[in-house]
Order: C-alpha cells, then sequence, then structure tokens
C-alpha cells in the first residue's frame, strides 16, 4: 500500500511539474514578449526595460523557469503585474470564497447525482431511466452559464424565491445565510455534472444487481431494498469515486464562468480580471494552483478506490 | 470502451466488419434521437449559411424608437438596450459559433487521430512521454487552458481560439484513438499486412484507420459538444471574439445586467439559441454511442 501511494504521489508531482513548464512556455514562447504584450503598442522602449527589470523578464528563458518554479516551491506565486502586489494576497481570499461555493456545490451534487443513478438502475429501461439518463447528459452539454442564467430568470425574477446575487450583504453573511445564497450558483454547477456522475452511477449499480452475491443476498432472504442498500452500493460507488474525481476540473472550470454571472469574488472572478488586464503572473499562479487542486483530488480518489477494492488493496500489497 | 468493440468484432473477418457497420448507419438514420438532433442542428446550419437573407434586420441595426422593446410583431424576439432586432441578431450570430465549432473539432481530431495512431502502433517510450503530457495537460481546466493560451495569444481573434482549443482537445482524441489503435494492432491483418511488408503508412492509414474510424466518429460528435460549449462559455467571458460582433456569448453578457429590470428576452434567447444547439450535438453523440456499443 505505502509503495502505491508513494508511486501515485511521485506521477502527481511530475504531472504538477509538467503543468508548471507548460504554462511557463505557454506565456513566454508564444510571440510577442510579455512586457510588450502587457504594455501595449505606446510603451517606450525605458518602460519596457524597466518593466522587464522589476518581473526579472531580462534573464535567460530556462533560467527564468527555475526561478519560477522554485519560488512556487516556496509557497511565493509571484508579484501581480496588475496590482503590484503578491499575486497570493490576492488569491488566498478569493480561493477561499471560491471553496465556499464548490463545498455548497459539492454537497447538492455527490448525493443528488448518485440517488439519480441509483434510481435509473431501480427502473432500467423505464421512463424513468431514460429521463435520468437522457435528460441528464443533455442537460450536461448545456454550459454552466446559460443554467445560471435560466435558474436567475425562472427562480430569481419571475418567482423571487432565491436571491440573485451570490453574495448577501453587509450585516447578513450568517453561515445559514451565505449557503442560502450559493444555492442557484451551486444547482448550475449540479445541472452540468448530474448527468456524468448519474449514468457512471447507474452502471455499476446494474453491474452489481446482475452480479452472483446479489443473487445470494436475495436468495437468503434479504429484500431489495436492504440488499441494494447493503451490498450493491459499496461495490456500485466505486467507479463513481473516481468519475467525481475526474468531474473536478470541470468543476473548478465552471466556477470561472458560474461567479462571474453571479457576481461572486472568487477565484474565477480573480482569473477573468487577469485575462481582462493580462495579468499574466496571476494567470499562470491561477493555472497552477487549479491544477494542484485537481491532482489532488485525482490522488486522493486513486487512494480510496484501492482502500475500498479489496482486489487493487490485494495487488498492492503483494 | 473502445476495447470492448475491438475484440467483440475482432475474430471476424474485415468484409463481415464492413456489413456489421453499414446495418449500423441504417439503424443510425432510423433512430428518433439522432433524427430529432440532426432536425435541430440542420436548423442551424442554415442559419449559418443563409443567415444573412433570412435575418429580418443588420446586426448592427439601431431604431432608437425602440430600445429595450418587448417582444413585438415588428420584433419578434424584442429590442436590446441599443434598439437592435434580438431575432437579427440571434440568427447572425450563429455563423461565428458554428463555423469555430466545427473548424476546431476538425482541428483536434485530424491532430487526435495522427497522435493516436503513432502512440497506440509504435508503443514504447515515445508512447510513455507523449501519455505523461497529456496526462499533465488534462489535469488543466480546458476552460482556464483556453483563457491562458488567448490572454498569452493576440486576445480576440477567432482564429487563434479554434486553433487553441483544436490542440486542447488533441490529447484527448488521441487518447481514444491510441485506445483503439491498441486493440486493433494485435489482430491478424495488422500482422498479415506487416508480413507483406507494406509500409508503415499504408498499415496505419489504410489498414487500421478505416477500422477505428467508428469511435472517431463519436469522438468527434461528442467534442463538437465541448466545443460549443467552450466556445459560448469564452465569448461571454469576453475572450476569443472580436468586440461588438453579433454571437451568442457577448449577447449575453452585455445584456445580462438589465435582466433585473424584467428585460429578459435579449439575454434569454441567445441563451436558448446555445442550449439548444448543444442539446442537439448531444443527441447525436448519445444514439451513436448507443448504437455503435461504446
Amino acid at each position: 500500500m505505502k509503495r502505491f501511494i508513494f508511486q501515485r504521489l511521485g506521477l502527481a508531482v511530475i504531472t504538477v511539474f509538467l503543468v508548471c513548464v507548460i504554462v511557463f512556455f505557454l506565456t513566454h514562447i508564444l510571440p510577442g514578449d510579455v512586457a510588450h504584450q502587457y504594455l501595449g503598442k505606446g510603451a517606450t522602449e525605458a518602460d519596457l526595460k524597466e518593466f522587464r527589470r522589476v518581473f526579472e523578464l531580462d534573464r535567460p528563458l530556462l533560467s527564468q523557469l527555475f526561478t519560477w518554479i522554485s519560488h512556487l516551491l516556496h509557497g511565493d506565486l509571484g508579484q501581480s503585474m496588475q496590482y503590484r502586489h503578491s499575486v497570493s494576497s490576492l488569491l488566498l481570499p478569493a480561493i477561499r470564497y471560491s471553496s465556499k461555493l464548490a463545498a455548497v456545490a459539492f454537497f447538492l451534487i455527490v448525493p443528488l447525482s448518485i440517488a439519480g443513478g441509483v434510481v435509473a438502475a431501480m427502473n432500467r429501461g423505464k421512463k424513468v431511466d431514460r429521463a435520468i439518463t437522457v435528460g441528464g447528459l443533455s442537460a450536461a452539454v448545456i454550459p454552466e452559464f446559460v443554467w445560471a442564467i435560466f435558474l436567475v430568470l425562472i427562480f430569481g425574477v419571475i418567482f423571487r424565491i432565491f436571491p440573485v446575487s451570490a453574495f448577501p450583504p453587509k450585516g447578513e453573511r450568517s453561515i445559514l445565510n451565505q449557503i442560502w445564497y450559493l444555492i442557484l450558483p451551486s444547482l448550475s454547477l449540479l445541472l452540468v455534472l448530474f448527468g456524468y456522475i448519474a449514468r457512471i452511477t447507474r452502471a455499476g449499480v446494474i453491474e452489481a444487481l446482475d452480479s452472483d452475491y446479489m443473487r445470494t443476498a436475495v436468495l437468503k432472504g434479504l429484500s431489495r431494498r436492504k440488499a441494494v442498500v447493503k451490498h450493491v452500493l459499496r461495490n456500485a460507488l466505486l467507479p463513481t469515486i473516481a468519475v467525481i474525481a475526474s468531474q473536478v476540473p470541470y468543476l473548478i472550470g465552471g466556477l470561472i464562468a458560474v461567479e462571474i454571472v453571479f457576481n461572486y469574488p472568487g477565484f474565477g472572478t480573480i482569473l477573468k480580471g487577469a485575462v481582462d488586464a493580462r495579468d499574466y503572473s496571476v494567470l499562470q499562479a491561477g493555472v497552477v494552483v487549479s491544477s494542484l487542486v485537481i491532482v489532488s483530488f485525482q490522488l486522493i480518489a486513486d487512494i480510496l478506490f484501492a482502500i475500498l477494492n479489496p482486489r487493487i488493496r490485494q495487488k498492492v500489497s503483494e | 470502451m473502445s476495447d470492448t468493440t475491438a475484440t467483440t468484432i475482432a475474430n471476424k473477418s474485415n468484409l463481415e466488419r464492413k456489413t456489421i457497420r453499414r446495418e449500423r448507419l441504417k439503424l443510425v438514420l432510423k433512430d428518433k434521437t439522432f433524427l430529432f438532433g440532426a432536425f435541430i442542428l440542420g436548423f442551424w446550419i442554415i442559419l449559418t449559411i443563409f443567415g444573412t437573407f433570412i435575418a429580418p434586420h443588420g446586426a448592427g441595426d439601431q431604431d432608437f424608437k425602440f430600445v429595450s422593446h418587448s417582444p413585438s410583431s415588428k420584433f419578434l424576439f424584442g429590442t436590446d438596450a441599443n434598439g437592435r432586432d434580438v431575432l437579427s441578431r440571434v440568427i447572425l450570430g450563429t455563423r461565428l459559433i458554428v463555423v469555430m465549432a466545427f473548424s476546431s473539432t476538425i482541428l483536434g481530431t485530424v491532430l487526435g487521430t495522427s497522435l493516436g495512431l503513432a502512440t497506440g502502433y509504435f508503443k514504447g517510450k515515445f508512447d510513455m512521454i507523449v501519455m505523461r503530457l497529456v496526462e499533465a495537460i488534462s489535469a488543466i481546466p480546458v476552460l482556464i487552458i483556453a483563457l491562458l493560451a488567448i490572454a498569452a495569444l493576440e486576445g480576440r481573434s477567432p482564429t487563434l481560439t479554434v486553433i487553441v482549443i483544436g490542440f486542447v482537445f488533441t490529447p484527448n482524441i488521441g487518447r481514444t484513438v491510441r485506445a483503439a489503435v491498441l486493440g486493433e494492432s494485435e489482430l491478424e491483418y495488422v500482422a498479415a499486412a506487416r508480413l507483406r511488408t507494406e509500409r508503415t503508412r499504408h498499415i496505419l492509414f489504410r489498414e487500421i484507420l478505416p477500422n477505428v474510424l467508428p469511435p472517431i466518429i463519436v469522438e468527434f460528435t461528442v467534442r463538437l459538444g465541448y466545443a460549443i460549449f467552450a466556445i459560448a462559455t469564452l465569448s461571454f467571458l469576453g475572450a476569443g471574439v472580436e468586440y461588438g460582433s453579433p454571437n451568442w456569448g457577448s449577447q449575453i453578457s452585455e445584456n445580462w445586467g438589465n435582466i433585473y429590470s424584467n428585460v429578459w428576452w435579449p439575454t434569454a434567447f441567445p441563451a436558448l439559441a446555445i442550449a439548444s444547439l448543444a442539446v442537439s450535438v448531444n443527441l447525436i453523440s448519445d444514439s451513436l454511442l448507443e448504437i455503435f456499443e461504446l
């Protein structure tokens, strides 16, 4: 087991390192240098020179890459070109807000999608099943910001059930109220992710329902419902965990658009601001941080998968 | 998933496989899900080609007597805050997203198929290195990598956005094709072709490629859906399209603020357009997935 975890950890580190390299070269090797891009056409030679000196762009590329990565390793995300203060002081509060939204979304998405998948599997081939699988995947291809607009129109503007912004005004920021304000944005994320997770859960449950151990359970007198809860779910949830982890990149990508629709001061809003201002240091740091989050989730999922699945556990310990 | 199809029809001769493929194609053309999706997609493609003749007004035409006017007989979808006809802007906005989505998906499919053929056939160290890189790229959300690349390059060019999305899709498509090719390259006809000392190019493109075409086609439709998703979102975020050009994403971001004063039509109609286009492509890929048992 230990070896397995170290191996996965090693792969994760390599992946993040490669992401850093890709991101670095994407911003530096493409036509037009960063100083030109940031300062625009009106910049004088002296401005450019000063800018390059401040952001250490006047050194050879490889040495820049090396310094950047070693700074990252020390937790230094660099200086924002736009605000001229540290990127981490910009990103950290935003990430805190985004994590709140992601957490609320996660607690809605996971149980509802798994329940949807189980219901579909238990009613295999019936109308409920078709509605959940086809409807779920059709919902998944509609961008989050489009869902957000429909939801705000219906529940915010027409019926006035939910607030139309994601952030309660000052003085009303109790935890419950904050969650209440985050329901609509979370629902738009749910609608995009529900289909994939429900579909995999459904496949897992169907496989388990058809298995020998399920037949044994029913033959020994367990009711179908009990057998499902006791035997099927445990086995069917395995692939689901892997899929949920693989959806984290989409969740993060979706956060950006949803935060902007709801005017929520999170990671996405910062990133969008950085794109508009061509603030490359913030952009680079943003990509690295998000890939770090994604890779960690993948790692956790891999390890959970191995712990829960006796077959892998055995193979690993051999 | 493509591994299983490879094994189930692996022991059949090439001729038999051809007939199976033809029968499945017939099934697709009878499938209701497919036909419904194709009908909606066809509608948008017609608007892409003939939109300029169909739209009642020009994209930039302003009528200041009708500002934020609700849908009426004169302006079926109403007008926006600049007095522009929403219906015309939705019709004229079709072209950009449809052309961009198709070209980026075609680019990604061509590159991804080449990558998949090469890695699946040659295996070894080359395969390992490429797959590591692919994994690294998959660890960055598509949207973020596109935003970064678009910001790093010259911000608002649609051509550039197409290239970026095509490149971002390449590793994923490559992975699917690679899996299919791995299954195929074990089969007898490949060994036979090698024995005949056929050139590698011939084996890859004439022998293997036709047999991995079904997963490639399905992958194409799936990616087309993602491309629509990505392009709509990017244009909503103000990246990758020219400022002021008629396109659904920008239309929504420009008019979004007015939704709170109950001016919903300049936002809702382009949103519906994006939704219907995305769903139509999904219905097509869903039906193909089911019939080709992938």
